[in-house]
């Protein structure tokens, strides 16, 4: 038997187990540490093997969960040893050791490449191995193509091979330009003749990565796949080490069926039916076996194949086969095969056709909810969860609510959230919605976010015949001996704003009501006492005649706190003092609040939100995203603020067009398509603000007709009646202007054209936050991070941020947190990829709350068409076959302008400069002239070189010739507009031209002046 | 793909740890903590999968010895599990009839072993008999080159440079 021949390492693994505590390991780890450490520091006398033998000591020690900080550059140094045994070592302790960031890496990139370019197949194994598992974007760069050779030549062993297929699939996933060379798809359709299962099970594993990426350059692969797929099933020259319990491997099955779902469609007869034909094979010949091993691998396969037959949109009978088959499951002993029937099944409720059928099993769902597997309880509630409509909603949610009571802490959470989305969604009358709401928060008061009470509060406010229904559920859980704070939160409102409906009910005159609620408020925190106040006042306003004693008890307690520390609760006190004594006017002032806009539930929002932000290349996914929403949320009620505003839930490929961006008129075809889905344009913005809180605990504190003499004595007053008309025109406000009542600090355009020029500053200010920008752009790549700084001592929250990007910009955003808490500094990092050249301007919807004053800004986001420049110098050899091939339009385009900002030329140089348009004196003989060059980088155009030529007139500096050439007509005509933008209405730098240091050589110079106004700088005085 | 595979003994343990994706030394400790927690304390009778973080963890239980591997939410579960079990067979045939000691006194060769197996969170290889192959070739390599160290002539190279 092959034991460790490593004397010394064998010792200490068992010094180390021999430890009888903690403590003692901790100190024979310590020694040995240090024991390494001198032996490391004069390396001179150490021999290759006790070098080895430290370094697996390392590796033991750091697995055991120590800080292991050193001694890894000594890992990195084993991989140039000429000798296998070391090199081995350094490679494996390395991949272990390090992370893909780690800087020690770049010391051993050439020794790697080395190792794969040379001649020895065992040091390419390992130098591939060892990419492959922690090579990062710098590897990527520089061995893929060796990489590739090595995949591709039939010259190399298969063991090579099949290494170098993973090997190239890290790279790719490191940076997908890897394989952006010509004929890689044949290449990749030729592996796949591969008759080596070891080779064809990675390079199965590289096709699926890059399908998921891009299919449309892989139809070639469709058919063979297929063919692989029908050579397993049928067992065809498959050598029996390949196959795992019986079954042809397993695995090369399973990605082979997850690489077909890549596809949209299979669409050649032929092929489609020997897919078929394997996939009925597959589906009907798999029982529940004994050995759980061949259990396990033949499952595997069938689930594939269930997914991918619910991918190709078989006939309904195929469907229904899987769905009997997956009933079958969700009720087996195999607690593996329960899951994934629940798991499957929720994934086919996609279908829309076998939705009934899937309803049939119901009744064992619900079992599975009582699972003892929690994994399995999950899986059957989210099934529960998708399967809910009008027909089932009430069985289910009333399942759900009896399951709270008894569920794990773990779930109760997501449980009452779901509970709560499906009363709301499929709620048969509104009654019954307010009951469960009010027995979520019964039984699960810790897990209703206030989301969920606002939504109820909002739906008996807009429905008259609700309240009194409403009025009175919240009059019996008030008896209640115990109850949830959020219940007493939501009683209270109700019963303020409604008690007055139940008044010739027993136990319900204003002054049982106000006894029954003020006895909780010795029980209450200090943010339900506001609420209890404003109660308090609805109350008095409600009881007519006036009934002194009752008014003298409520008059005591706002005495109470009008000195409170809380200043919303004193200030609530004080006013409500003073308001009851104005005798009738209290009428008109705390009159019943108005009907809520209609919006979109923040609930529902919420969760699609969720589902977005998690929705992955997946095609389950992809497929997920093309049904349509069954949601049919109650919308039957009428609306007191005007017309009824319904608005389409906007997506987050809205189109947004910037108003300062001229003469955009023509729009892709893309462009027109979201246009036309979305409806019109001028909705986009309509969108009325989804935070609730805004509206119900603003409003709670004063609420009176428009125009009511109150109106200034409270700031919060004028921002709420702002609310609705904001809502009205806030379709058409435009991008940087807002109706906020907080003023930004400094010019938010000239933040904006600053950073278009720069890569890091500041995009807006206030005197709440400051909202730093850092970028990098590398091609058409870039990566931002905004810094969002809270300069003030209490924290902001609501904070909210949306990304809406324009057509050609595919931009992801980090997670925001919702709070930012007290001086501190948060970063969102925002990924950009540029698709095709376009001036568009992505946005970025900005909102957060402090204190009342609730603030939503609409910033430009200065990833702009030169973002994606990259100076270029070219010589005159380069430039005129070029400038002569580019003849005239669409791809060389010329335009006289005028009305140009009069400029010295050299001024005008170093604007072209700061742009990334590299000036390239002496190609123009007139100098008058400037020629400039650039390469763009976009999806569409790759690099492409651009080329400008400005000619001057010296006695009119007001007018110019410009004529710009490139490969691509889009890319011409947009570079040119936006050449021509930058020279009419040249931008206000903060930097005046006056002191723009000399002809930078390359972009951003980072002149002292801007020291001023570095974000760092800034940023780091705020924390 | 996979992103990490851990082996963790019932006390809790750890016996080997590869990753995948990026995961900081300080993530890496956290992520060993959190899971080994929720693995260990599951009981018998349940399914082999764990729902963390929108990741799946996969693992099963040899003798005191849980084998994790977590994967995608939508990779294939049971595939997963196919290949810890194919790696414990490996393990077992290479090893004769493996036992924990056994990998705990021979961790490196439980990571040349995983490193033909799988690689970039995939896949390499899935016939036993090829990799149980491609180990001997390793261990003679190293053999080769120690009796080569400890031969005369090498001695005297030793002594002389």
């Amino acid at each position: 038997m092959a034991l460790s021949s490593m004397r010394g390492l064998s010792v200490f693994i068992s010094d180390v187990r021999n430890c009888p505590n903690k403590e003692q390991e901790r100190l024979r780890v310590d020694k040995e540490l240090g024991n390494i450490r001198t032996r490391f520091k004069n390396e001179k006398g150490l021999t290759p093997y006790e070098k080895k033998k430290y370094v697996w000591k390392m590796l033991y020690i750091y697995m055991l969960g120590y800080d292991v900080d050193f001694g890894h550059m000594e890992a990195v140094s084993l991989i140039s040893a000429p000798k296998y045994p070391e090199k081995q070592v350094g490679y494996i302790v390395t991949s272990c050791l390090l992370n893909e960031n780690h800087d020690f890496l770049r010391l051993a990139i050439n020794t790697v490449r080395n190792d794969i370019i040379g001649r020895n197949e065992t040091f390419q194994c390992l130098a591939l191995t060892m990419v492959g598992n922690i090579g990062g974007r710098e590897f990527a760069e520089s061995l893929a193509a060796d990489v590739q050779k090595l995949l591709i030549s039939s010259s190399y062993r298969p063991l090579v091979r099949k290494k170098a297929a993973l090997c190239l699939l890290r790279l790719y996933r490191k940076n997908p330009d890897v394989v952006n060379i010509d004929g890689w798809a044949d290449r990749m359709a030729q592996l796949l003749d591969e008759r080596d299962l070891g080779v064809l099970t990675s390079s199965m594993s590289l096709l699926v990565a890059l399908v998921s990426n891009n299919h449309e350059a892989y139809w070639s692969c469709l058919p063979k796949c297929v063919r692989v797929l029908e050579r397993l099933a049928r067992n065809q020259d498959i050598p029996q080490e390949y196959t795992y319990y019986g079954i042809p491997s397993p695995w090369l099955q399973v990605k082979t069926m997850r690489a077909l779902q890549y596809f949209p469609t299979i669409e050649d007869p032929n092929t489609r039916r020997s897919l078929f034909e394997v996939l009925q094979r597959i589906l009907m010949g798999t029982d529940v076996v004994k050995n759980v091993n061949k259990n396990n691998a033949a499952h595997a396969v069938l689930f594939e194949a269930l997914a991918l037959v619910m991918h190709l949109d078989a006939e309904k009978e195929m469907m229904s086969q899987c769905v009997a088959l997956l009933g079958k499951f969700i009720s087996v002993r195999e607690p593996n095969i329960r899951y994934l029937g629940l798991e499957n099944m929720t994934r086919m409720l996609m279908v829309a056709e076998v939705q009934d059928i899937i309803k049939r099993h119901q009744a064992q769902i619900i079992t599975s909810l009582k699972d003892p597997d929690i994994s399995i309880r999950r899986r059957a509630l989210d099934l529960l969860y998708g399967m809910c409509d009008v027909s089932n909603a009430k069985d289910i949610v009333e399942e759900l609510l009896q399951y709270l009571s008894t569920a794990d802490f773990a779930m109760r959470e997501e449980l009452s959230l779901k509970a709560a989305i499906l009363a709301e969604k499929f709620a048969p009358d509104l009654s019954w919605y307010v009951d469960v709401i009010l027995q979520l928060i019964d039984k699960a008061g810790d897990f209703v976010s206030d989301d969920i009470w606002f939504r109820v509060v909002q739906f008996v406010t807009n429905n008259e015949d609700l309240q009194p229904y409403a009025a009175a559920k919240a009059r019996e859980y008030l008896d209640k001996p115990a109850i949830h704070e959020t219940m007493v939160k939501v009683s209270s409102y109700l019963l303020g704003e409604f008690s007055h409906l139940l008044a010739r009910r027993p136990g319900s005159s204003p002054k049982e009501i106000f006894n029954i609620i003020h006895e909780k408020l010795p029980t209450v925190s200090t943010s339900t006492i506001p609420i209890l106040l404003s109660t308090y006042a609805k109350i008095l306003m409600h009881t007519q005649p006036p009934d002194p004693e009752l008014q003298n008890q409520i008059w005591a307690i706002f005495n109470k706190y009008e000195s409170c520390i809380d200043a919303e609760i004193q200030q609530r006190a004080v006013e409500y003092f003073a308001l009851s004594r104005k005798g009738a006017a209290l009428m008109d002032i705390l009159a019943e609040m108005p009907k809520f806009p209609e919006r979109q539930s923040a609930l529902i929002k919420k969760a699609e939100d969720a589902e977005i932000d998690t929705a992955e290349q997946s095609a389950i996914k992809l497929r997920a995203q093309q049904q349509t929403s069954n949601a049919l949320v109650v919308t039957d009620q009428c609306y007191a603020n005007g017309p009824s505003p319904i608005v389409p839930a906007v997506g987050p490929l809205t189109l947004v067009k910037v108003p300062s961006m001229s003469g955009s008129e023509e729009h892709t075809a893309v462009d027109q398509a979201l246009t036309q889905s979305n409806g019109t344009l001028t909705k986009v913005d309509s969108q009325p603000p989804s935070d609730l809180l805004g509206d119900l605990l603003g409003p709670l504190a004063i609420e009176g007709p428009p125009g009511a003499a109150v109106q200034s004595e409270h700031s919060a007053v004028t921002e709420v009646e702002g609310a609705p008309s904001a809502v009205d025109v806030a379709a058409i406000v435009p991008v940087g202007e807002q109706t906020n009542s907080v003023q930004p600090i400094g010019n938010i355009n000239e933040r904006f054209n600053a950073l278009c020029l720069k890569d890091s500053g500041v995009l807006y200010e206030d005197p709440y936050i400051q909202i730093g920008i850092k970028a990098e752009w590398q091609a058409q790549h870039g990566r931002l991070v905004l810094f969002l700084g809270n300069k003030n001592t209490s924290p902001l929250d609501s904070v909210q941020a949306l990304i809406l990007p324009p057509a050609h910009l595919k931009m992801e955003l980090s997670l925001v947190p919702e709070i930012i808490p007290p001086r501190a500094q948060v970063q969102c990092p925002l990924e950009v990829l540029n698709l095709h050249p376009s001036r568009d301007v992505a946005v970025l919807d900005f909102s957060y709350k402090f204190g009342t004053n609730m603030v939503n800004v609409k910033l430009r986001l200065p990833a702009v068409l030169n973002k994606f420049l990259q100076p270029m110098p070219v010589s005159a050899e380069e430039f005129f076959p070029q400038w002569r091939s580019l003849s005239g339009p669409p791809l060389k385009l010329q335009e006289v302008v005028r009305g140009v900002r009069p400029l010295p030329l050299e001024e005008m140089a170093n604007l072209f400069n700061s742009f990334r348009l590299m000036i390239c004196p002496g190609l123009d003989p007139n100098p008058n002239n400037l020629v400039a060059s650039a390469t763009f980088y976009s999806e569409s155009t790759r690099a492409m070189l651009c080329l400008i030529r400005i000619e001057t007139d010296p006695a009119d500096r007001t007018q110019l010739r410009m004529t710009v050439a490139s490969g691509d007509p889009a890319l011409t005509f947009e570079l040119k507009e936006f050449i021509k933008e930058q020279l009419v209405s040249i931008p206000t730098a903060p930097r005046g031209p006056t002191t723009a240091p000399p002809a930078p050589p390359v972009v951003q110079p980072t002149s002292p002046a801007m020291a001023l106004t570095d974000p760092g700088a800034m940023l780091a005085g705020l924390l | 793909m996979i992103h990490f595979v851990l082996l963790i003994s019932r006390q809790g343990k750890v016996r080997l740890t590869k990753w995948y994706s990026p995961y900081s030394q300080k993530e890496r400790s956290k992520v060993i903590r959190e899971l080994s927690g929720i693995v260990i304390n599951r009981g018998p009778k349940l399914c082999n999968f764990v729902e963390w973080k929108g990741l799946k963890v996969v693992y099963r239980r040899y003798a005191g010895l849980y084998f994790c591997m977590c994967i995608d939410e939508d990779d294939n579960e049971l595939e997963g599990l196919d290949i810890i079990h194919h790696y414990v067979e490996i393990l077992d045939r290479y090893f004769g009839s493996v036992c924990e000691l056994d990998l705990i006194f021979n961790f490196h060769k439980a990571y040349y072993i995983l490193d033909e197996i799988v690689i970039a969170g995939e896949l390499q290889e899935s016939s036993k008999r090829t990799v149980i192959r491609l180990m001997s070739a390793h261990d003679s390599l190293v053999e080769m080159a120690k009796e080569q160290a400890s031969s005369i002539s090498n001695m005297i190279a030793q002594v002389t440079k």
